[in-house]
C-alpha cells in the first residue's frame, strides 16, 4: 500500500513529507526530478514512474506535485484517487491548497494524513468524519483554543465511522431546513475548421448542499431520466432503486457533497450553442499574418451567453499582434504567446469580432501549426442536455425544508480547430 | 495564528528551551512545545534528544496531545528502542481504556513503531482488540496484525493471528470485513503460496454482502480479492457478476476499475449466446468512457487498462472511437495513448474520421506526438486496406511539408505499406528520392535505402543514390550499414553488369574494415552465396517476402491473458506480467482467465487448455520485434525454421565458381560451420584439452560422494554429506555435524549430536540468526530423551523460509544457535543454495523469454563446469531432481543448449542457459537474475549436482 508521500514545490523542493510505514529516503524523489525535467512542462510529468525499488505515483494539483511512494503491487488509480482526496481535503480544511497554507498548518497537516491513513490504508477520507476528528482551523477557534485551552481534536468516536451511512453524523440541527441542488453541464467539445462538430459530450453533475436536521430520507426524481444511462453516483444513492425506477432516493450527508455526476455523449442530445467564425492566416513573404474571429449564438435555447472567452495559444514565432475587438477586452502575452480575448455577454444583434494584424519574428519559417481556440461560457438556467428535476420529496422528518434547484451550463473543454 | 511560528525558534539553545516547555506544568504550555517539536521533526531537524520528555507528556487525558506524542514516537522510536520500552506500559494501559478511539489508536500506534522489542507486549493487547466489542477497535486491530507481519512475521504465525485474522471475514461488520481482507491480502503477497485467502462459495458470499455496505476504498479490497476467486460454474459466475455490475456507477474510478476486472474475468465463464452476456458487455462501456473525464492522471491509467480491454474484448468500444480524439491540451502521456487505441479502434467504418483527426493531429506542436500521428497514418493503411490510398495520399501531404521529422517517419511507414501491398503505391518514389538528403536518422535512412533496393530496377539512378550513401559507411548505424549492404546486393542481382565494382565495394567494408559481427557475418553469408551460385543467390535474396502482419505491438495472447486479470494494477500499467518487475516479495503466480467448462456446450473450446476464443475471427499474428536473438532461437524447435535462418552453404566449393576473385577463399578459412563469430584457426582446441585430466579428478569425488550415499537421495534430490559444524573441543564436549535437504517440498536440516563429554546433557533448543533467505526452524529441536555420554543423535529440523530476513556474507551463511543444560554455543554453516528451489519453479516459455530480455545483462554471469562428462539428458533429469527445470532445449552444431529456470522460496527467478558439448568434458552456464548474487551459488549447485555420480 502507500509507503510514504512527498509534497514538492514547482521549485522542486520537498517541503513535507510523511511515511506510513518505515522511513523512504528523499532520495528516492530524485527519479522523479529525473522525470520531470524529461518532461518539460509540469503537467506532462508522466503519473507513474519505476524506480529499481519503489513506483513513485504522483498528481500535481495547485502547482504542488504530491508524490506518493509504494513498493508492491497496488492499483494505481487507487492511490491517485486517494491523492486527489488529500489535495481536496487541503482545500477544504484551508480554503485553499498552497505551498504556503500547508506550511502555515503543518501540525492539522500532519495530523490529518495519520488520520487518512493507517498503514497505507485508508481509514477516514470522508470531510464530516475528519472534521469531527480534527476541527478545521479558523481564526476564532484558535482564540478560543488559546483561552480556554481545549483542543482542536475530538474526543469521541465520530458517529458516522461506524454505522452503515458513514457519511451522516447523528444529531444534526438546524433552525433553517434546507436542500439545495445546482445541476451543472460542462460541454467538451471540438469544432473543426469548417464549423463541424468533430466530438462534443456533456459531462454533467448535481451538486447539492442539504442542511437538515436529524435522518432526512431524500428522493429526487427527474422529469427526462432516460437521457442518463451513464451516471456515477455518491455511496449514498440507493442503486437498486436507481435500477427499477429511476429516482435518486438517499440519505444525504450533512453540508455540500457531488450526489452523482453523469455523461452524455449521444451527438444528436449535445447542443452546441455558439459558432465562430474564425481566419488566421499568416503570409508566405514578409513576416505577418491576419487574425479574423467572430462569434455567434447558434443552439443557446433562448438563453444568454455569458462569461465569453477566446483564449489562443499562439505559435512561438509570434512576436506582436495589432488587433481591435468589437466588444471586449483583449491581451497578448508575449512570453507564454497566449492571447485572451475577454468578451462577456454575447449580444446576437451585434455580434462580437476580433480583428487585425499578426507580426511574426523576422525571417522565421511560416508557422506550421494552426493555433487551436478554447472557447469559455456560461448560460444560466439551462441544462443543455435537456435533464430537468422534477420534484423533491422528503421522509423520515416532519419539518418542511425549503428546496430549489439551479441549472447552469459551462464550456468545459470547447475546441475550434483553425 | 498560524503554525509557521513552529519554525522560528533557531537560536542556540532551542532544544534546551523545549525541554522545560515540555516538563512545564502547565498543559497548554506543554501541548505548544509537543507541537514545537513536530514541526521541528516535520522539516527533518533532529529532535531525538527530547524523548524521554515528550514520552512523558504521553499520559494525559488530552487527546490531541495523545496523538502529537504518538506521532513523535512513531518517528523516533527505531532509533531509540530502549527509551521506547518506556512507552510500552501507557500503550498497554490506553488499549484497556474504555474509550474505543483511545483503544484503537493505542493498537494502531503500537503497530507503527517498528521496534522488535515492543513487538513481544504488543500481542496481548492486540489479541483482545481482535476480539474487542467495538468494530472501529477491530478493524484497527486487522490492520495492525499485517503491520506485526512485516516486522515480524513468524511471530504472527506463531501467535494464531492469522487464523483470528481470518475469521473476522466473517464479521458482521462490514468495515471490518474490508479491513480483514486487505491485511490479508497484503500479508499473503509475501507468502506466495500460503493459502490465506481461502475463498469458497461461502466467504464469497460474505464479501459480496460487505461489498454493498463498506466505505470505497474497502469495496476496492474486496473486488481485488475476488478478482482471484475462480466460481464453479457459470451459473455462479453470473451471479457474481450480477451483485459486482452496481460498483461501475461508482464515484471512485478505482471502484469502477477493479469491478471491471472481476467482470472482465468472470465473464470469460459465461456462454455467450447468453443474454446476460451482451447485457453484461454493453454495460462495461460507459464506465470506461467516463474515467476518460477524469483528471489527466486518472485518465492515464484507464487507457493504459483499455488498451488492454479493447484488445481482449474489442467489442465493447468499438462505438466510442470519438471519446479518444486527442484535446489539444491533453497531456502528452495521455495523447499518446489515445492515438493508440484510436488506431486499435481503427476499422472500415470509422477510417474516414480517424484519417482526419490523424492529419490534424500531424500539424500539432509537440514532436513526438506528431511522429506517432504520422506513423499512425501507416498503420491504418495497414489495417483497413481500403483506405490504403487515401493513407498513402495523406503521407505524401505530409511529406511536401517537408517538417523533417514528419518526412522521415513517413518514409518510414511508407516502407511498411509497400511491404503490404506490394506494385500498388511505386509510383510515389519520385517523390520520396526527393527528399533523400534531408533524412538522418537512421531508422529513415535505412527505410529509404530498403526501398531503393527493393526497387533498384525502377529507379534509374539507383546505384547513384546507393553509392553517396556508400561514403560515408562507417560513420552510419548498424541498421543503415546492414540495409546497405543488402540493398547494394539486390542491385546487384538485378543489374549485375554496372555494379560489381560497387558490390565488391560494400562487401569488403562489410567483411574486412567491420568490427560488427553480425555485419560481417552477413557480409559474408552474401559473399560465398554470390560466389558459390548466383542463381541461389538470387533466389534467396529476391525471394518473395512474408507479409506483414495487420495489427503489430499487439500484446501476445497469453500475456494478455494474464494481463486481464490484473486490470486496474501495475502490470496492467507497464503491460508486463507481476513477475516481469516485482521482485522477491510477491510470488509469481500465473492468474489465468477462467475457462468455461460444462453446461453442455463445451464444443466451443475443444482444448481445454487453450482460452476460448474470445475474438470471433483469428487474431492476427504477432510479429517478433527484431534483434530478439533468443526468441528465434527457442522458436527453431517449436517450428520448423522458415526464411529466418541464413541460407548456409552445406559444403565448401573451393573456388569452384570465383566470381569475385581471390582474397575470398583465404578470408573464408574453412569455419563456416563454427561458431560465426570465432575467427579461423580457433576450431575445436578446448575440446581435446580435458578427458586425460578429468578423469582422476572426478573419480576422486566420486569416492567422496558415495561416503554421503548412505545419507544421499532417497528422493532424488541432492543432499550433501554431513559435515562438522561444531567440534566438540569448542562447545564442551557437544559435537554437532549436519546437512541441508530438501526432502519432499520441505526444508529439512539434519543433524547430528554427539555427547563427547562426560555428563548427561539435557535441554537442547536451537535459534538461527536473521539470515538471506529468511530460514527458521519451523519447531522446536526435539531431542527426546537425555543425551548420555558418547551417544548420538540424529534429528531431522524442518525450516521455514518467514523467519526474519538479512542479507549475510557470504549469502548462504547461516549462523546458528544451540543451547543444552550447559551453555550455549554459536556456529555459523553454509547451506547449498539448491534447497532453496522450490517445485513450482517452471516457467512457461513466453514469461523465459519475457524474463530473459528483461534482466539486464550486466546481471548476467558466466561459468564453466569442467570435468563432467554429461549429455544434455542425464543433465536434465539429474537437475530436474533438484528442481531445476528445462524449459527448451535445442541443439546447435553439436552444442546441446538448455534453457532452464529455478524458482526461490522468496519468489526470485533464475534463469540459466547450459550449453553442453556432447562428447567433451565441460559445459559452459550462463546465469541471469535480478539478484546477481545468487548466480556463484548457482554455478555451485550446478557443479556438484552435475560432477556428483557422474558414474551412477
Amino acid at each position: 500500500m502507500i509507503h510514504s508521500l512527498f509534497l514538492i514545490n514547482s521549485a522542486g523542493d520537498i517541503f513535507l513529507e510523511k511515511h506510513w510505514k518505515s522511513v523512504v529516503g528523499r532520495s528516492v524523489c530524485d527519479y522523479f526530478f529525473e522525470a520531470q525535467e524529461k518532461a518539460g512542462e509540469p503537467e506532462n510529468v508522466p503519473p507513474v514512474i519505476s524506480t529499481p525499488h519503489h513506483y513513485l505515483i504522483n498528481i500535481f494539483r495547485d502547482r504542488i506535485f504530491f508524490v506518493s511512494v509504494i513498493q508492491t503491487e497496488v492499483p494505481p488509480l487507487f492511490v491517485i484517487e486517494f491523492l486527489h482526496r488529500v489535495a481536496e481535503t487541503f482545500q477544504d480544511y484551508f480554503g485553499e491548497c498552497s505551498e504556503s497554507t500547508i506550511k502555515d498548518n503543518v501540525v492539522i497537516v500532519y495530523e490529518l494524513l495519520e488520520e487518512m491513513l493507517d498503514n497505507g490504508f485508508p481509514l477516514a477520507t470522508e470531510s464530516n468524519i475528519l472534521k469531527e476528528l480534527i476541527k478545521p482551523p479558523t481564526i476564532l477557534r484558535s482564540m478560543v483554543n488559546t483561552i480556554t485551552g481545549s483542543s482542536n481534536v475530538g474526543a469521541t468516536l465520530p458517529t458516522g465511522q461506524l454505522s452503515t451511512i458513514p457519511w451522516r453524523r447523528a444529531g444534526v440541527k438546524y433552525t433553517n431546513n434546507e436542500a439545495y441542488f445546482d445541476a451543472i453541464e460542462e460541454i467538451d467539445a471540438i469544432i473543426d475548421k469548417s464549423g463541424s462538430t468533430v466530438c462534443a459530450e456533456i459531462q454533467g453533475v448535481i451538486d447539492a448542499c442539504v442542511k437538515l436536521t436529524g435522518m432526512p430520507d431524500l428522493t429526487l426524481s427527474f422529469m427526462n431520466p432516460r437521457l442518463l444511462d451513464d451516471v456515477s453516483f455518491h455511496p449514498c444513492v440507493r442503486f437498486k432503486r436507481w435500477e427499477s425506477e429511476r429516482v435518486l432516493s438517499f440519505i444525504p450527508p450533512d453540508g455540500s457533497f457531488r450526489l452523482m455526476s453523469y455523461h452524455v455523449s449521444a451527438q444528436n442530445l449535445v447542443a452546441i450553442p455558439i459558432y465562430v467564425k474564425q481566419n488566421i492566416s499568416f503570409f508566405e513573404s514578409g513576416s505577418s499574418g491576419r487574425l479574423d474571429i467572430t462569434l455567434g449564438p447558434k443552439q443557446t435555447m433562448g438563453k444568454q451567453v455569458e462569461g465569453l472567452t477566446v483564449t489562443m495559444h499562439m505559435p512561438k514565432v509570434l512576436l506582436s499582434v495589432n488587433l481591435t475587438a468589437t466588444q471586449g477586452t483583449h491581451k497578448f502575452d508575449p512570453v507564454t504567446k497566449v492571447l485572451v480575448w475577454d468578451i462577456g455577454k454575447l449580444n446576437p444583434q451585434k455580434l462580437p469580432n476580433l480583428k487585425g494584424s499578426l507580426s511574426v519574428q523576422s525571417g522565421a519559417p511560416k508557422p506550421e501549426e494552426n493555433p487551436t481556440l478554447n472557447i469559455d461560457f456560461k448560460i444560466q438556467q439551462l441544462a443543455i442536455s435537456g435533464l430537468k428535476v422534477s420534484r423533491l420529496d422528503m421522509y423520515g422528518e416532519k419539518y418542511k425544508p425549503f428546496k430549489g434547484v439551479k441549472y447552469i451550463t459551462k464550456a468545459g473543454r470547447f475546441q475550434v480547430r483553425t | 495564528m498560524t503554525d509557521s511560528k513552529y519554525f522560528t525558534t533557531t537560536k542556540k539553545g532551542e532544544i534546551f528551551e523545549l525541554k522545560a516547555e515540555l516538563n512545564s506544568d502547565k498543559k497548554e504550555k506543554k501541548k505548544e512545545a509537543v507541537k514545537k517539536v513536530i514541526a521541528s521533526m516535520t522539516v527533518g531537524k533532529d529532535v531525538s534528544a527530547l524523548f524521554p520528555d515528550v514520552v512523558n507528556c504521553m499520559q494525559t487525558d488530552n487527546l490531541e496531545l495523545k496523538k502529537l506524542v504518538y506521532l513523535y514516537l512513531m518517528n523516533y522510536a527505531k532509533s531509540q528502542p530502549d527509551m521506547a520500552i518506556m512507552a510500552v506500559n501507557t500503550f498497554v494501559k490506553d488499549c484497556e481504556d474504555p474509550n474505543p478511539l483511545i483503544r484503537a489508536l493505542a493498537v494502531r500506534t503500537m503497530g507503527c513503531i517498528r521496534v522488535d522489542k515492543i513487538t513481544e507486549y504488543l500481542c496481548e493487547p492486540l489479541r483482545k482488540c481482535l476480539k474487542d466489542e467495538d468494530p472501529y477497535v477491530r478493524k484497527t486491530a486487522a490492520v495492525c496484525v499485517a503491520k506485526l507481519h512485516d516486522i515480524n512475521a513468524q511471530l504472527v504465525e506463531d501467535q494464531g493471528f492469522l487464523d483470528t485474522l481470518k475469521d473476522l471475514i466473517s464479521d458482521s461488520n462490514p468495515m471490518v470485513v474490508a479491513n480483514a481482507v486487505a491485511a490479508l491480502s497484503e500479508i499473503a503477497e509475501s507468502h506466495p503460496n500460503s493459502n490465506l485467502l481461502d475463498l469458497n462459495p461461502q466467504s464469497i458470499n460474505k464479501l459480496l454482502t460487505a461489498l454493498n455496505e463498506c466505505t470505497e476504498w474497502g469495496q476496492i479490497f474486496i473486488l481485488d480479492c475476488l478478482a482471484n476467486y475462480t466460481p464453479r460454474d457459470d451459473r455462479e459466475s453470473q451471479s457474481i457478476c450480477e451483485r459486482v455490475t452496481p460498483r461501475l456507477s461508482h464515484a471512485n474510478s478505482a471502484v469502477v476499475l477493479s469491478a471491471v476486472k472481476v467482470l472482465m474475468k468472470f465473464m470469460e465463464m459465461l456462454p455467450k449466446d447468453l443474454d446476460y452476456y451482451g447485457t453484461l458487455l454493453k454495460k462495461l462501456a460507459p464506465p470506461l468512457v467516463t474515467l476518460l473525464s477524469a483528471e489527466p492522471e486518472l485518465q492515464y491509467v484507464a487507457l493504459r487498462n483499455i488498451n488492454l480491454i479493447v484488445q481482449k474484448r474489442p467489442e465493447i468500444l468499438k462505438h466510442e472511437m470519438k471519446v479518444f480524439f486527442v484535446k489539444y491540451n491533453d497531456p502528452i502521456y495521455v495523447k499518446l495513448e489515445k492515438l493508440d487505441i484510436m488506431i486499435r479502434l481503427a476499422s472500415q467504418a470509422n477510417i474516414a474520421q480517424v484519417l482526419a483527426e490523424l492529419k490534424e493531429y500531424a500539424t500539432e506542436v509537440d514532436v513526438d506526438f506528431v511522429r506517432k500521428a504520422v506513423r499512425a497514418i501507416g498503420r491504418c493503411a495497414i489495417k483497413v486496406e481500403q483506405s490504403a490510398e487515401r493513407c498513402v495520399s495523406t503521407l505524401l501531404d505530409l511529406i511536401q511539408t517537408k517538417v523533417n521529422y514528419v518526412v522521415q517517419e513517413a518514409i518510414v511507414v511508407i516502407k511498411d505499406i509497400f511491404r503490404k501491398y506490394p506494385n500498388k503505391y511505386e509510383s510515389v518514389i519520385a517523390t520520396l528520392c526527393e527528399n533523400l538528403d534531408s533524412l538522418d536518422e537512421p531508422e529513415a535512412r535505412a527505410a529509404m535505402i530498403w526501398i531503393v533496393g527493393e526497387y533498384a530496377e525502377r529507379i534509374d539512378n539507383a546505384d547513384e543514390l546507393l553509392e553517396s550513401f556508400l561514403e560515408g559507411f562507417h560513420d552510419e548505424s548498424t541498421q543503415v550499414q546492414l540495409q546497405l549492404l543488402t540493398a547494394i546486393v539486390k542491385l546487384f542481382l538485378k543489374k549485375p553488369t554496372e555494379t560489381q565494382e560497387l558490390v565488391q565495394q560494400v562487401l569488403s567494408l562489410a567483411t574486412q574494415d567491420s568490427d560488427n559481427p553480425d555485419l560481417r557475418d552477413r557480409g559474408y553469408i552474401y559473399w560465398r552465396l554470390l560466389s558459390t551460385d548466383p542463381v541461389a543467390a538470387k533466389e534467396v535474396v529476391l525471394a518473395e517476402k512474408p507479409l506483414i502482419s495487420e495489427e503489430t505491438d499487439l500484446i501476445e495472447p497469453t500475456l494478455l491473458e494474464e494481463l486481464t486479470c490484473h486490470i486496474g494494477t501495475l502490470a496492467s500499467v507497464y503491460h508486463k506480467p507481476p513477475s516481469a518487475f516485482v521482485e522477491g516479495s510477491r510470488g509469481v503466480q500465473h492468474k489465468r482467465l477462467p475457462v468455461r467448462a460444462g453446461s453442455g456446450e463445451s464444443s466451443e473450446s475443444p482444448d481445454a487448455s487453450q482460452p476460448v476464443g474470445v475474438v470471433a475471427d483469428t487474431p492476427p499474428a504477432v510479429i517478433p520485434s527484431q534483434g530478439d536473438l533468443l526468441g528465434d532461437l527457442l522458436n527453431l524447435d517449436l517450428a520448423p525454421p522458415t526464411s529466418s535462418g541464413p541460407p548456409v552453404v552445406p559444403s565448401m566449393q573451393m573456388g569452384a565458381m570465383d566470381l569475385l576473385g581471390g582474397g575470398l577463399d583465404s578470408l573464408l578459412g574453412g569455419d563456416i560451420g563454427g561458431s560465426p563469430a570465432m575467427g579461423g584457426g580457433l576450431a575445436s582446441a578446448p575440446a581435446a584439452v580435458a578427458p586425460s585430466l578429468g578423469a582422476p579428478a572426478n573419480s576422486g569425488l566420486d569416492m567422496l560422494f558415495d561416503l554421503g550415499g548412505s545419507v544421499g537421495m532417497p528422493s532424488g534430490s541432492f543432499v550433501v554429506p554431513k559435515a562438522v559444524w561444531l567440534p566438540a573441543m569448542k562447545a564442551k564436549g557437544l559435537e554437532i555435524s549436519g546437512t541441508f535437504a530438501r526432502r519432499g517440498g520441505v526444508l529439512q536440516m539434519e543433524i547430528s549430536l554427539t555427547n563427547k563429554a562426560m555428563s548427561v546433557m539435557t535441554d537442547f533448543a536451537i535459534q538461527f540468526n536473521r539470515n538471506s533467505f529468511g530460514l527458521a526452524p519451523a519447531g522446536p529441536l526435539q531431542v527426546l530423551t537425555p543425551l548420555s555420554p558418547n551417544q548420538t543423535t540424529e534429528i531431522s529440523l524442518p525450516l521455514s523460509t518467514v523467519g526474519p530476513v538479512m542479507k549475510m556474507e557470504p549469502l548462504n551463511n547461516l549462523q546458528v544457535a544451540v543451547k543444552n543444560n550447559i551453555d550455549v554455543f554459536y556456529f555459523s554453516c553454509q547451506y547449498p543454495i539448491s534447497i532453496l528451489f522450490v517445485e513450482d519453479g517452471k516457467m512457461e516459455r513466453q514469461v523465459f523469454l519475457a524474463t530473459w530480455k528483461d534482466i539486464p545483462n550486466d546481471n548476467e554471469a558466466q561459468f564453466q563446469i569442467k570435468d563432467c562428462h554429461v549429455n544434455s539428458d542425464t543433465a536434465t533429469s539429474r537437475l530436474q531432481t533438484c528442481n531445476i527445470f528445462t524449459i527448451a532445449k535445442r541443439t546447435v552444431e553439436g552444442q546441446d543448449m538448455l534453457y532452464q529456470s529455478i524458482k526461490l522460496t522468496n519468489g526470485i527467478w533464475i534463469l540459466v542457459e547450459l550449453r553442453v558439448q556432447t562428447g567433451s568434458p565441460g559445459c559452459m552456464m550462463s546465469v541471469k537474475c535480478r539478484a546477481p548474487e545468487v548466480a556463484q551459488l548457482v554455478f555451485q549447485c550446478y557443479e556438484m549436482v552435475l560432477k556428483t555420480s557422474s558414474d551412477a
